[in-house]
């Protein structure tokens, strides 16, 4: 008897695009009412999974159950309960905000005084209710992010699939999505989402996968993924240009969990950060700045990846 | 305030029982309809611009051509134009040829903006409705079009006094089906391009064109060169012009008419055929 409880189940899930694997054997489960996220940087395989569990894309290889149905033979029935933010706008943009809805909403087979109904109601939500009657075409960025959550909304999805859902907005309209879409998930609303951000996925994940060239690199709260994966805190050192590298080399002895020489600074990975500070004077050390701050998913991202996620 | 749903109460998940349809998922023809839908939304917008153009279009080629050109054409006496007026030879097969310009115009870059542009397919894509839906509602909106231009289009043809039979209005249906013949596989071609819209100029170009001028709409068939006719006869056009004009003229046969409606359906099949396969193919990856 499957849990009810669990809305996907994904095991050795893989997708190949001719010799590409995009996907690479992934394993996981989302439950009802969790937020759950895929972290990575592009070309990681995140958009791929998202389409997947989207049900427009057939998996190569591996077995995918959503909502206790099979994607390929059930793909209507599923994603007649799924609401999708797709990463690039896809809006009619000839189109009013109130029509872009009354056309998704038929997609579902609602009736028009369903749509109408939920229509002033979402808009209001995304607190688009003032532009109902304008046009698509001149509304900023911000605004049509808001507009897709309302449209992936229409038909009161039991799953909120949101691929990069911030990406390419100003700090500004970010945080109103954000709020949005705390709200939803205060109200139990199931998500599913791609980042690249960290905030982002501290703010709205309960649990993360991290995900790197079509595997799961890591998975876990982001609690959890920053005490398995880090240090509590780190020391961040910066030196006079001259001495960076004699610094460095020094560093290699100072009492620390691990250390990172970047180009500009040198980062101690610590349980206490001033106990090391006082440490790396002790050695004779002076560094021109230092930083005391706690580990953060960046922390655990460039550790498991090497690399920075913005860079892609 | 309460936006959406996902409470634990909501319906157990699972499979619906065997011949009952799950929320949302309707039988093709609704689910095509809810795609065909969009379309009218869209066209709610234009409808007065493109009523203007199919009212002058015909009004421009029949006065021109038939009347202005017609004269000319009348005082030689063709006996190759069967004993009509040019005006009464060349409406039929304007009609054919409009249905044709129609069905390429409502295919080929309405169908590229909404998956390549506006992206369009791929947000309707993420609903019940299935790549092939999609596919069959923009020819429901096509059907929708080719009707109002080709019912448009024999009014003024008998405004004109162009028409010598009641059979003109069995010319409708096979307009509509001209056009079709060509909006099916376009569409399905149309869906397939990926990078840029430069094979739609080579097919306005090199096919359309072409079509229009040498598939017996000015001039019967019979005054080309032997060796290129059966070139013709292989095009969609040759058979909407000639039937249409058979129908018109009130000359049409039983086995003649026969034989165009089958080659008509035989390649608006193959579009449907093909389309629903480009689509998935495209939108489904």
């Amino acid at each position: 008897m499957p849990d009810p409880d669990v809305l996907i189940k994904a095991r050795g899930l893989t997708k190949r695009f001719g010799d590409f694997t995009a996907v690479d054997g992934i394993d996981f489960e989302l439950r009802r009412g969790e937020a759950f996220g895929f972290l990575g940087p592009n070309g990681a395989g995140k958009s791929s999974t998202m389409r997947m569990i989207g049900c427009v894309s057939p998996p190569t290889s591996g077995e995918l159950t959503i909502l206790g149905m099979d994607p390929v033979r059930d793909g209507p029935a599923i994603r007649a309960r799924l609401g999708v933010v797709p990463q690039d706008d896809t809006l009619d943009a000839e189109l009013s905000v109130r029509e872009n809805l009354l056309i998704y909403g038929r997609y579902f087979g609602l009736r028009r005084p369903v749509i109408a109904e939920r229509t002033t109601r979402l808009l209001d939500f995304v607190q688009l209710s003032e532009r109902a009657d304008d046009h698509v075409e001149p509304l900023s960025g911000g605004m049509k992010r808001r507009l897709t959550i309302a449209r992936s909304l229409i038909n009161e999805p039991e799953i909120l699939i949101l691929d990069e859902p911030t990406t390419g907005l100003d700090p500004q309209a970010r945080h109103v999505v954000w709020d949005r879409l705390f709200r939803l998930k205060q109200q139990g609303v199931t998500l599913i989402l791609t980042t690249h951000y960290m905030d982002e996925a501290e703010q709205l994940c309960d649990r993360l996968a991290v995900m790197d060239a079509g595997r799961f690199a890591a998975e876990g709260s982001p609690r959890e993924l920053i005490e398995t994966y880090s240090s509590r805190e780190v020391l961040e050192l910066r030196f006079e240009i001259a001495e960076h590298e004699l610094a460095a080399a020094k560093l290699a002895h100072a009492p620390a969990e691990r250390i990172e020489v970047l180009a500009d600074r040198v980062l101690l990975y610590v349980e206490d950060g001033d106990a090391a500070l006082d440490d790396v004077r002790g050695l004779g050390l002076e560094p021109l700045t230092s930083l005391v701050r706690r580990s953060t998913l960046e922390d655990v991202f460039l550790r498991l990846t090497g690399r920075r996620l913005e860079d892609g | 305030m309460t936006v959406a749903t996902g409470a634990p109460t909501a319906r157990p998940s699972g499979q619906p029982r065997l011949g009952e349809r799950p929320p949302g998922v309707g039988g093709p023809w609704t689910m095509a309809s809810r795609a065909f839908h969009a379309w009218l939304v869209n066209y709610r917008r234009t409808w007065r611009g493109s009523i203007y153009s199919s009212l002058l279009n015909p009004v421009l080629y029949l006065g021109a051509m038939g009347l202005g050109l017609g004269t000319l054409v009348d005082k030689h006496h063709a006996a190759s134009l069967g004993g009509v007026s040019y005006l009464t030879f060349l409406a039929p097969g304007l009609l054919a040829a409009m249905a044709m310009q129609t069905g390429v115009a409502e295919s080929m870059y309405p169908v590229y903006t909404a998956v390549k542009w506006q992206h369009t397919y791929q947000a309707a894509a993420a609903t019940p409705l299935r790549p092939g839906d999609l596919f069959r509602g923009h020819l429901m909106f096509t059907t929708m079009r080719l009707v109002m231009n080709t019912v448009i289009f024999v009014a003024i043809m008998a405004a004109f006094g162009a028409v010598r039979s009641a059979w003109v209005v069995a010319a409708l249906p096979v307009a509509v089906l001209t056009g079709l013949a060509f909006a099916a596989p376009l569409d399905a071609f149309a869906v397939t391009q990926e990078k840029n819209d430069q094979a739609f100029n080579v097919i306005f170009r090199f096919g359309m064109i072409p079509l229009f001028l040498f598939s017996g709409t000015f001039f019967p068939i019979t005054q080309l060169p032997a060796w290129i006719r059966p070139v013709a006869y292989i095009t969609p056009l040759w058979h909407g012009v000639a039937l249409c004009r058979a129908l018109s003229l009130g000359t049409a046969d039983v086995t003649g008419a026969l034989g165009h409606i089958a080659y008509l359906v035989a390649v608006a099949l193959l579009g449907l055929y093909a389309g629903a396969r480009t689509y998935r193919r495209r939108l489904n990856v």
